[in-house]
């Protein structure tokens, strides 16, 4: 089981939990998982031809997928995958 | 009637109410305050009676209160930098000297706005995430508010930053990890304190404040736009926001439009957007940060695509500059000018030198260049390059025989 932190503004759609694990091998497996278990979260991570919107952002233990291999990063028991908006300046 | 009520979210135009929200929550978009325009009552004449600061410009700033919190920032010089212009081959160049502010940077702009809201929607605690200079402020602004103030700053941060923050006694926590991973932090902080975090929850209303940077440059110049800008950049916002304060100067009677072309300053090793302007792409893709100009180390920008929409459309363009070159930017402000800026301000001379070289900007026309932060924040880039001490006995003979260059 891979682990997922949900940002807080997916929460009301996942019954309030800030983590959840779910099963597969690579991201694009855990993300379709993600849309399967909570109905709804697929319309706000993809546009209308299912591409990742561009403020959303997926990280593998602490590293953008987009420096990775994007939805075919694989992931494996024990990583930590994240959900997370881009960074305002400070 | 309230000048505005909703926020509006800039990707997919969703409307939420004007509260502490963190990013759309549909599709992770940054929102931004909707005015109505219309109820506004803003001329040259209320600007120019209001206000020494830049609470001047209220009507346009995203706050109900009579009573803001405020120290004094803004109306911060515009010099004109004759020596520069001989240097670089100018006609006309100004500095917007922003690194005189209350705190040393331009951040009081942002977070007077950011902290008279956080009071306005009922915070006890004010919270940022920072890079350091934005720490320095809101200690600042959080004591003089009355209000519980925690900072969240990366652990290595310069001494300066760590110093100009912590004077003010707010709570200082030092974050193992890099500025990125402060600001997640502070996200899912947001979403389990009831804190105001200026640059997460507030955003909206903070991001607000850089609009009086275009607003009083245009004043400055005597009510009309500069012909070209060249912003530091690091979540790309400011450069964003200066645009919309003199779009709505415009849009407003108070100037003329000037069609002001914008330039973006960004450092090497932290350019993803000026790479998105080189390679002519409207995708702005992540990088891993490594620069001495860590007030501007964003490797995911939060409003990088507005910005690069804003180069664009407005004729202008983006560079970066290698540390090397922000030292060298550093110390050509400082000895031509006096004027003694941080890393972020040597990126943004390092570019405006780079733009007048290769030619985008035009000589003929004006320029003004944004110095956002004071150098001495920054002491541990610029060590190795000041002036050596020449030690003598006091003595007119031990000064001749040192100092053979006094004639």
């Amino acid at each position: 089981m891979i682990k997922v932190k949900i940002p807080q503004p997916l929460r009301n759609l996942t019954d309030g939990k800030d983590e959840v694990s779910l099963e597969g091998n690579e991201i694009g497996e855990i993300l379709l998982e993600l849309e399967k278990k909570y109905p709804g979260i697929k319309e706000r991570l993809r546009d209308e031809e299912g591409k990742l919107r561009r403020f959303i952002n997926i990280f593998v233990n602490g590293d953008d997928i987009r420096h990775l291999e994007g939805e075919a990063t694989p992931v494996e028991e024990r990583d930590e995958v994240s959900i997370l908006p881009a960074i305002a300046g400070g | 009637m309230k000048k505005f009520r909703n926020l509006q979210c800039r990707e997919c135009g969703r409307r939420f109410p004007a509260e502490a929200v963190y990013v759309c929550e549909y599709c992770f978009g940054p929102l931004e305050v909707i005015y109505d325009y219309g109820s506004i009552d803003i001329s040259r004449d209320s600007i120019l009676e209001g206000p020494l600061s830049l609470w001047r410009y209220k009507p346009l700033l995203p706050v109900h209160t009579d009573s803001p919190v405020t120290i004094g920032e803004g109306l911060t010089p515009l010099l004109r930098a004759g020596n520069l212009e001989k240097e670089l081959g100018l006609k006309e160049l100004y500095i917007k000297n922003d690194s005189v502010n209350p705190t040393f940077s331009f951040k009081d702009r942002v977070v007077t706005v950011a902290v008279s809201r956080a009071r306005e929607l009922g915070f006890d605690t004010v919270a940022c995430a920072s890079t350091g200079n934005l720490a320095c402020s809101v200690a600042a602004y959080g004591k003089k508010a009355g209000l519980k103030t925690v900072v969240f700053i990366p652990a290595d941060l310069e001494k300066g930053k760590v110093l100009g923050a912590g004077i003010y006694q707010p709570r200082l926590v030092g974050v193992r990890g890099d500025y990125d991973q402060v600001n997640r932090l502070c996200g899912e902080l947001a979403g389990t304190f009831k804190w105001g975090f200026v640059n997460v929850n507030l955003r909206p209303y903070y991001a607000e404040g850089s609009k009086t940077l275009g607003f009083e440059v245009a004043e400055q110049l005597g009510f009309r736009a500069p012909r070209q800008v060249v912003v530091p950049m690091a979540s790309g916002s400011l450069l964003t926001k200066i645009y919309k304060g003199l779009k709505e100067f415009e849009e407003l009677g108070i100037i003329e439009e000037a069609g002001t072309r914008f330039f973006g300053a960004q450092a090497s090793g932290a350019d993803p957007i000026a790479e998105a302007v080189r390679k002519d792409e409207d995708i702005i893709r992540p990088v891993k940060v490594k620069t001495i100009a860590k007030s501007l180390a964003i490797g995911n920008p939060a409003d990088g695509y507005y910005a690069w929409d804003v180069i664009k459309k407005s004729g202008g363009y983006a560079a970066s500059v290698t540390d090397d070159e922000i030292v060298e930017g550093i110390k050509l402000l400082a000895s031509t000018e006096g004027v003694f800026t941080e890393t972020a301000g040597g990126v943004t001379v390092g570019v405006l030198k780079k733009l007048v070289e290769n030619g985008k900007i035009d000589p003929e026309l004006s320029v003004v260049i944004y110095i956002t932060g004071n150098g001495l924040k920054t002491q541990e880039a610029v060590e190795k390059s000041v002036s050596k001490i020449e030690e003598i006995e006091p003595s007119l003979k031990s000064f001749k025989e040192s100092c053979p260059w006094a004639v």
